[in-house]
């Protein structure tokens, strides 16, 4: 039982909810007073982040998948379409990248 | 759980400085992973562990070349195998797609460039030096400064100062009355956000792989007990020897993007894109 516990912390923690630990210790166990425990557990920062990263995601996949299918359409194409592809790859992750830097400058 | 937050309570443990010692519950890996205390001065500059690992991957990269180069033979022997195909893979991979056979007074540029930065990616998985240094963001900033000082500076070169920004700014063909839309957005992204990615698609990378070993480690190392606990222990361990591998791929991978990336800028500031 020692262990499922300290399994639990580990997920809490892995989520962001170390605030939520010090909330209900603070105000006891079983307490339901003040925010709600999934108000500290979910980080907004983190679910945030992972909506941004949706849009990149498919980019990137969309990148790759067609340059693979024109040059297996046309292989001598390939040294161009590689070279196009990069400058593509660089300018979708860019929006991912973004998002990754957002919340240093948003506190 | 309420065991665990009365001990966490009860120690006063500070969530920024818990260690994996200290038994203040799991110590989740943050930011603070990435700051280390000086090892020692030289006059106001402190070199602390990432320091030290750059002037280590320096210092492998140059003499690992100098010894494969130092005396070249015909027909290569040993050592100096070892070098040809890492040059040669850059030549083929990286440099010849992107600049042509013209392009290859780069070559050394765009060699030490892979190298350093595999290198030090590398250091991420190396036991006992275990941190990848470009995951403290002033190196890939420093890398990143420099390729644009050099594609801006070649772009102006070659095209002129004022038809380098034309040719960045108005892409051939757009109508007219789309401009004043465009203009700003291309002129934004080239000379802004191009070193910005560069830099923090590196940064990014190692940053979030280093933290995902640290999790998993950390969490190997709290669940292990003598009993079920073990089973959490061993699942964790597992998953830290596969996301090992996983790193292997990437680190290669980012430090062959930022080289591929930097002969794509540095050819189109030889001649305007189409």
């Amino acid at each position: 039982m020692q262990h499922l516990v300290h399994l639990h912390h580990l997920l809490y923690v892995a989520t962001g909810a170390r605030h939520a630990l010090t909330a209900v210790a603070a105000a006891g166990p079983g307490s339901s007073s003040g925010s709600p425990v999934w108000y500290h557990i979910i980080n907004l920062g983190a679910l945030t982040y992972g909506l941004a990263a949706i849009g990149p995601g498919v980019g990137i996949g969309l990148i790759f998948g067609r340059t693979i299918e024109s040059i297996a359409r046309q292989p001598e194409a390939a040294g161009r379409v590689t070279g196009l592809m990069w400058i593509g790859f660089a300018l979708t992750e860019s929006l991912a990248l973004i998002g990754i830097a957002v919340p240093f400058f948003i506190k | 759980m309420s065991v665990v937050v009365a001990a966490e309570a009860a120690k006063h443990c500070d969530p920024n400085t818990s260690h994996v010692f200290s038994g203040c519950g799991f110590p989740a890996p943050s930011i603070n992973d990435f700051y280390f205390t000086p090892l020692f001065k030289v006059g106001s500059i402190g070199f602390g562990k990432p320091g030290l690992l750059v002037v280590l991957s320096t210092i492998i990269v140059v003499v690992f070349f100098w010894f494969a180069f130092h005396s070249p033979k015909l027909v290569p022997r040993g050592i100096q195998n070892v070098g040809e195909m890492g040059i040669l893979f850059v030549r083929d991979q990286i440099l010849r797609p992107q600049l042509g056979k013209g392009g290859d007074k780069w070559l050394a540029f765009l060699v030490s460039l892979f190298f350093f930065i595999w290198i030090n990616n590398i250091f991420g998985i190396i036991p006992i030096l275990y941190f990848p240094a470009m995951a403290k963001y002033g190196y890939p900033v420093a890398l990143a400064g420099m390729v644009w000082c050099i594609y801006m500076f070649l772009g102006m070169k070659h095209q002129g100062v004022f038809g380098y920004f034309k040719n960045m700014s108005v892409p051939s063909g757009a109508p007219w009355w789309i401009l004043p839309l465009l203009v700003p957005i291309e002129l934004f992204s080239n000379i802004l956000v191009r070193p910005f990615t560069l830099s923090v698609r590196l940064f990014a990378n190692m940053l979030a792989g280093h933290v995902l070993l640290l999790v998993f480690t950390l969490a190997t190392w709290y669940l292990l007990s003598l009993s079920i606990g073990a089973l959490f222990a061993a699942t964790s361990f597992v998953l830290v020897i596969l996301l090992t591998g996983l790193e292997v791929l990437i680190q290669a991978l980012q430090a062959f993007i930022f080289t591929i990336l930097t002969a794509t800028y540095i050819s189109g500031a030889y001649e305007p894109a189409h």
